[in-house]
C-alpha cells in the first residue's frame, strides 16, 4: 500500500506542477486529461461490463452543447448569440464567464446523466454487436440532428464565450488545464472506489455471463444503467470543458465527433488494456504521445500511421498493454503461477 | 509472440523519440521570417486546402526570388511552417495553439474554410498574433471585434446576393421566387444569410430552403421540389461537392430554372468535369483571371494564371489566388512597419491600402476586405469548349449574361 | 416541416421511385455486408471505402476514354483481388475473433484506405459522365435519370447472378456450408481459409460494382465511404442475417424512407432521421423479444 501512496502523490504533484514545468504544452496536457477521462469511463462499459459502446460520445457532445448554451443563455439571448449574421457583440464580464461556466458544467454533468438513465433501459437491453451498432447510430443521429437546430448554431457552429481578460496570457490555459485535471482526479477516484466494491464484480459477472448473473438474482439492468450514468456524468463534464477549450463547436466535427473521439476512446482503452483500472490511463497517454508525434513529423501521413496503428493494436494487442504485461509477469499482478504449468502453456502456444 | 515484442519495442522507442525531440522555431531565424499555418491536407476540405497551400507556396517562392522582404535595412525571406488540421475545427484550434506557444510563431496565415478560421481566430486573438487569412469568409468572423484578424476576401454574405439583384433586374424590377439549397457548414450558411437579405431587400420570396447534410451526394429530392415549384432562381452552395452534384443532377433530371447561381465552380473544375451540362451556371468568385488588377510580383491575373498552371499543372481557382495575395499583404505590412513587433505589424496590416493582381486590399474595422467587389461569371460553351466569362459587375464583364437559361428541351 | 409533397402529390411518385432506385444500390452493398457477416462473422467498416475505390477505377477508365458503364465489369475484377489481398494481409487474423475486434480492425483499414486514396487520386470530388440521358414519365413531371435506372438494373443482375452462383457452383456451396458450420465444413474437407478469402473477394467485387454505379450516378471523393458502410449495416440489421430477399426489401424501404424524410422533415434531418430509425427499430425489436425473455442475437 505504501508504494501506492508514493505513486499517487507523485502523480498528483506532477499533475499540479505540470502546467508550470511545461507551460507550452498546457493545451495538450488538458486534452490528455480529457482523453483519459473518456477512456476511463468507456472502460466501465467496454472493459468491465462487456458492452462495447460507441455511444458515449453522445454524452460528451451533449455536455459540450449544454455547457456552452448555459454559459451564454444565462446572460444573453442565445438565439442572437448564435445567429452569425448578428451585428451585436456580447461580451462576458469575468464574473459572468466563470459563473456561467460553473453553472454550465453543472448542467453538462447532470443532464447527460439523466439522459443515460432514461435511454439506458431501452438500449442496454441490446446485447453484443447490436448494442455497439445501436449506440453508433445514436451518436451519429445526435450529430446530424443537432446540426439542424437553429438555436445552437446549426451548420454555422457555435462560438463559445471567449475567455475574459483576467490575469496573464497564461491564465486561460491554466484555467482549462486545472479544470480538466480536477475532473480527471474526480473520475479516477470515483472509478477506483467503485471498482473496489461489489459493483465491479457485478459488472464482470454481466460481462462473463449475463444470463447466469441474472439467474443468481442480480438485477443486471439496474447495474448496467448505473454504470452508464456514471460514464455519462463524467463524459458530459469532459465535453463541457472541451467546448470551452476549443472555442468553437461544430455538430459533427467537434461535439458528436464519433468518427474521431468516439473511436479514440475505445482504442485508448484497448491499447492500455480494457478491464483494468490503469489500462485506459496508460493507453490514453501513449496514444496521445504517439498521435502528437506523428502529427508534427509526418505531415499528411498521420492518418496512414493511425490506420496501421489501429490494425496492429487490435490484431496483436487485443488485451492491451496491461494484458500483455499481466501475461508476461503474472506475479506482479498478484497471480500465483505454477511454473511448470506456465511452461507447458507456452509450449502449447 | 515474438512479433508483439518487436512491435512493442519499436513503438515505445518511437514514442520516446517523438516526445522528447521538441523542436522550436522562433518568429525570425537568421534571414527568415517564419509564418505558421494549419492547413487541410487531409479530410473533406483537402482539395481546397491544397489550393490554398499552393497559393501560399507560389507567393513565397515569388517574393523570395524577387528580393525578399526588407526590414530595418536587411533582407529577409519568408518561410511557412505547415501543420495538417485534418479539416477539423478542434484540431485547427489545437494547432494554432501549438504553432504559437510551442513553435513560437508570431505571424499566422489562415486555414481553408470559415469553420476552421472561426476555430483559430480566438486563439490568435488571445495571443495577439496577426493573422492574414484568405479563405474564411463567414461574416460572423468580422462582427466579433477581432483586432488581429485580416481577411483579403469579401465576406460570404456578398457572394450571391448580387445574383438575386441581377435576377430582379432581368425580371423588370419585379420580385422573383428563389429556391435555395445550402450545405450545413459555416461558409455556405453564411452565403445563405446574404441571399436571404437580398430576398428581403427586393421583396422576393423564398420558396424552397433546403440545408444539405455534409455527407450528402444526392440532391434529387431538392431538385424534384424545384421542378414542382418552378422558381425564378435556384441558388446552390456546398463547396465543390455541392457544385458538382447539383450540376450533374440538374442535367439528368432536366430541371429548368431561368437562373442557376452557385459557388465553387472553378475549384470544382465544373466546365471540365461536366462540359456542356454546366453551361449557363452563374458562379460567384472572389477573383477571375481577366480582372485588370496589377502588381509587381505576379503582374496581372493572366500572368498569374499562366505561371500557376505551369507550376502546379492546373488553372488556379480563386482560392489559390487569394492565398497568394495574403502573402503580398504580409510583405507589404512588414516593410511598412519596418519592425517585427507584433503590434506594429498589426497596425501596419490595419493600414494596408494596396493593389495586387487579385484585387485592391483595404481592411475595414472588422478585418474584412471592403475594397474588392465579388465577380460573377457564367459558364459559356462554344461547341464543346466551355469557358468562364465574367458577366458582372459591368466594369469587367467580358460577356452579356444569358438570361433566362434556355430549357433543356431546346438545348 | 415542409408539406410541399402533400400539395403536389406527383412528388410522392418521384420520391418513391428515387428511393427505390437508391435503395437497390444500397441493397447491393448490403448484400456483400451480409455475406461476409454471415460467413466470416466480421463487420467490415471499410465497406464504404471499397465502394469508393471501385468508383475510382471506373473514374480512371472514364478519364482514359472508355465508357464508364464498362466499369461494372472491370472494377469488380480488380476489386476481387484487392479483397483477397486484404484478407491475406489483415482480415484472416480477425475472422475467429470477437466481432468487435473486426469492427475496430476494419475501422483502421478504412482510415488507411481513405488516406491512401487521397494521396493516390487527390481529394477532388470527381464523377464519371455516362451521357445516358433521361426518362420522362407522366407528362414530364417525373424524371428518372437513365443512369439511375442503369445502376438499379446492374445491381439486380449482379445480385441474382450471385444468388444463382451460390446455389449452383462448388465454391458457392462451400461458402454456404462454411456459413452454416465452419467446423463441420472443415471436417468434410472444405478449405475454409480459401472460402473466407473468396468470400471477402466476392464482397469486394460487389463493392466494386456498386462503386462504379456511384461514380456514374453520383459523385465520389476519398472521404465519402462511411455513409455507405453505415447504411449497408442498417439494411442488414433490419433484414436480419441470412435473409437475402429481406435485404432487397429493407434496402428499398430505407431508400424510400430517406426520400420521404427529406420532403417532410427537411433535408437537414434526412440522415439524422435514418439513424434514429435504426435505433428505434433495434429498441422495438429488443422490447418485443424481451417479452419472451429473449434478446437479439
Amino acid at each position: 500500500m505504501n508504494k501506492n501512496i508514493i505513486l499517487y502523490s507523485a502523480l498528483l504533484i506532477f499533475g499540479v506542477l505540470a502546467p508550470f514545468m511545461l507551460p507550452a504544452f498546457k493545451v495538450q496536457l488538458s486534452i490528455l486529461c480529457i482523453l483519459i477521462v473518456l477512456a476511463l469511463t468507456w472502460n466501465i462499459q467496454g472493459g468491465e461490463m462487456g458492452y462495447n459502446s460507441f455511444g458515449n460520445i453522445l454524452f460528451y457532445g451533449l455536455g459540450m452543447y449544454i455547457c456552452a448554451s448555459a454559459q451564454v443563455g444565462m446572460f444573453f439571448p442565445l438565439a442572437e448569440w448564435t445567429e452569425s449574421g448578428g451585428e451585436k457583440t456580447f461580451v462576458h464580464s469575468p464574473t459572468q464567464f466563470f459563473q456561467g461556466m460553473a453553472f454550465g458544467l453543472l448542467l453538462a454533468a447532470i443532464i447527460p446523466t439523466i439522459v443515460a438513465g432514461l435511454i439506458g433501459y431501452a438500449i442496454l437491453g441490446l446485447r453484443g454487436h447490436y448494442f455497439a451498432i445501436c449506440t453508433l447510430g445514436l451518436g451519429v443521429a445526435a450529430g446530424e440532428i443537432s446540426g439542424g437546430i437553429e438555436i445552437i448554431g446549426a451548420g454555422q457552429g457555435f462560438t463559445t464565450p471567449p475567455f475574459p481578460n483576467v490575469g496573464s496570457l497564461e491564465s486561460r490555459g491554466q484555467f482549462f488545464y486545472f479544470l480538466s485535471f480536477i475532473v480527471l482526479v474526480l473520475t479516477f477516484i470515483t472509478v477506483k472506489s467503485v471498482y473496489s466494491t461489489r459493483f465491479r464484480l457485478v459488472l464482470n459477472a454481466i460481462r462473463d455471463n449475463e444470463d447466469k448473473a441474472e439467474a443468481m438474482g442480480i438485477q443486471t439492468m439496474k447495474y448496467k444503467i448505473i454504470g452508464w450514468m456514471i460514464s455519462a456524468f463524467f463524459c458530459g463534464l469532459a465535453g463541457g470543458i472541451m467546448g470551452g477549450l476549443v472555442g468553437y463547436i461544430d455538430s459533427t466535427d467537434v461535439a458528436f465527433d464519433g468518427r474521431e473521439m468516439g473511436v479514440f476512446m475505445v482504442l485508448m482503452a484497448i491499447l492500455g488494456g480494457k478491464g483494468t483500472l490503469w489500462g485506459p490511463v496508460i493507453g490514453a497517454t501513449l496514444f496521445h504521445l504517439f498521435k502528437e508525434g506523428f502529427w508534427t513529423y509526418f505531415l499528411g501521413w498521420q492518418y496512414v500511421a493511425l490506420g496501421v496503428l489501429i490494425v496492429v493494436i487490435v490484431i496483436y494487442f487485443p488485451e492491451g498493454l496491461m494484458g500483455w504485461l499481466r501475461e508476461k509477469y503474472p506475479e506482479r499482478f498478484g497471480e500465483v503461477v505454477d511454473e511448470a504449468d506456465r511452461k507447458a502453456q507456452v509450449e502449447l502456444k | 509472440m515474438k512479433i508483439r515484442n518487436i512491435i512493442i519495442t519499436f513503438v515505445s522507442a518511437l514514442a520516446l523519440l517523438l516526445s522528447t525531440s521538441v523542436t522550436s522555431f522562433a518568429k525570425v531565424v537568421g534571414d527568415k521570417i517564419i509564418l505558421g499555418s494549419a492547413i487541410s491536407l487531409t479530410g473533406k476540405y483537402s482539395s481546397n486546402g491544397v489550393h490554398t497551400q499552393n497559393g501560399y507556396n507560389m507567393a513565397v517562392d515569388r517574393i523570395n526570388s524577387m528580393g525578399g522582404i526588407k526590414v530595418g535595412g536587411k533582407t529577409y525571406k519568408f518561410e511557412i511552417i505547415y501543420y495538417d488540421d485534418e479539416s477539423n475545427p478542434k484540431r485547427a484550434a489545437q494547432l494554432a495553439e501549438r504553432l504559437i506557444s510551442q513553435d513560437g510563431v508570431e505571424y499566422m496565415l489562415g486555414p481553408y474554410s470559415s469553420g476552421l478560421t472561426k476555430a483559430i481566430a480566438p486563439v490568435t486573438e488571445k495571443y495577439g498574433v496577426p493573422m492574414v487569412e484568405a479563405n474564411g469568409a463567414s461574416r460572423s468572423l468580422f462582427t466579433k471585434g477581432y483586432k488581429y484578424l485580416f481577411a483579403v476576401l469579401a465576406p460570404a454574405n456578398l457572394y450571391l446576393d448580387v445574383a438575386i439583384d441581377l435576377a430582379v433586374e432581368k425580371n423588370g424590377g419585379k420580385p422573383v421566387t428563389v429556391a435555395m439549397a445550402f450545405e450545413q457548414d459555416a461558409f455556405s450558411q453564411d452565403v445563405r444569410l446574404g441571399v436571404l437579405e437580398a430576398i428581403e431587400r427586393t421583396g422576393s420570396k423564398k420558396v424552397i430552403d433546403d440545408k444539405l447534410p455534409k455527407e450528402l451526394n444526392d440532391m434529387a429530392a431538392t431538385l424534384a421540389k424545384v421542378k414542382a415549384v418552378k422558381p425564378d432562381v435556384l441558388v446552390v452552395s456546398g463547396h465543390t461537392k455541392g457544385a458538382l452534384t447539383a450540376v450533374r443532377q440538374i442535367a439528368e433530371m432536366k430541371v429548368d430554372v431561368p437562373m442557376l447561381a452557385m459557388t465553387h465552380c472553378d475549384a470544382a473544375k465544373l466546365s471540365k468535369q461536366h462540359g456542356k451540362n454546366s453551361q449557363y451556371a452563374l458562379c460567384a468568385s472572389q477573383w477571375h483571371k481577366t480582372l485588370t488588377y496589377k502588381d509587381n510580383f505576379f503582374k496581372d491575373g493572366m500572368t498569374y494564371d499562366a505561371d500557376f498552371s505551369k507550376e502546379f499543372g492546373y488553372a488556379p481557382p480563386y482560392q489559390a489566388a487569394e492565398s497568394s495575395a495574403a502573402l503580398l499583404v504580409f510583405k507589404d505590412a512588414f516593410e511598412r512597419a519596418n519592425s517585427f513587433d507584433k503590434v506594429k505589424v498589426r497596425d501596419a496590416l490595419a493600414a494596408t491600402d494596396m493593389q495586387t493582381f487579385y484585387g485592391n486590399i483595404k481592411f475595414a474595422k472588422g478585418g474584412q476586405n471592403t475594397d474588392k467587389p465579388m465577380v460573377l461569371f457564367q459558364v459559356m460553351c462554344d461547341g464543346d469548349k466551355c469557358e468562364n466569362k465574367v458577366v458582372a459587375p459591368t466594369k469587367w464583364a467580358s460577356a452579356e449574361l444569358i438570361h433566362p437559361i434556355p430549357s433543356w428541351s431546346k438545348r | 416541416m415542409d408539406l410541399l409533397i402533400f400539395k403536389v402529390p406527383i412528388l410522392m411518385v418521384q420520391a418513391s421511385l428515387d428511393g427505390i432506385l437508391l435503395g437497390i444500390l444500397f441493397a447491393l452493398i448490403a448484400y456483400g455486408m451480409a455475406l461476409q457477416w454471415g460467413v466470416m462473422n466480421i463487420i467490415n467498416i471499410a465497406q464504404g471505402d471499397l465502394v469508393i475505390l471501385g468508383g475510382y477505377i471506373t473514374y480512371f477508365m472514364y478519364l482514359s476514354g472508355i465508357h464508364p458503364a464498362l466499369g461494372v465489369i472491370v472494377a469488380p475484377a480488380i476489386m476481387y483481388f484487392v479483397g483477397v489481398g486484404l484478407y491475406k494481409l489483415v482480415i484472416n487474423k480477425v475472422v475467429d475473433r470477437d466481432l468487435f475486434i473486426s469492427i475496430l480492425a476494419t475501422f483502421g483499414i478504412s482510415i488507411l484506405f481513405m488516406q491512401l486514396m487521397n494521396f493516390a487520386f487527390g481529394a477532388d470530388v470527381v464523377l464519371a459522365n455516362s451521357e445516358f440521358g433521361t426518362t420522362m414519365l407522366f407528362n414530364n413531371s417525373v424524371t428518372l435519370p437513365n443512369s439511375k435506372l442503369f445502376s438499379a438494373l446492374i445491381s439486380i443482375i449482379f445480385a441474382i447472378g450471385l444468388v444463382i452462383y451460390m446455389k449452383k457452383s462448388k465454391l458457392g456451396r462451400a461458402i454456404r456450408a462454411t456459413a452454416q458450420n465452419a467446423r463441420a465444413a472443415k471436417i468434410l474437407g472444405v478449405d475454409t481459409e480459401k472460402v473466407y478469402a473468396a468470400t471477402f473477394g466476392i464482397n469486394a467485387a460487389l463493392c466494386g460494382v456498386a462503386g462504379s454505379l456511384v461514380a456514374i450516378t453520383f459523385t465520389i471523393h476519398p472521404y465519402m465511404g462511411l455513409p455507405y458502410t453505415i447504411r449497408s449495416f442498417m439494411i442488414v440489421i433490419i433484414a436480419g442475417l441470412g435473409n437475402l430477399p429481406g435485404v432487397a426489401v429493407s434496402g428499398m424501404g430505407l431508400g424510400v424512407f430517406e426520400e420521404f424524410a427529406d420532403y417532410i422533415l427537411g433535408t437537414e434531418f434526412r440522415i439524422g432521421s435514418v439513424f434514429l430509425l435504426l435505433v428505434l427499430i433495434l429498441v422495438y425489436r429488443r422490447f418485443k423479444l424481451s417479452k419472451k425473455r429473449e434478446y437479439l442475437k
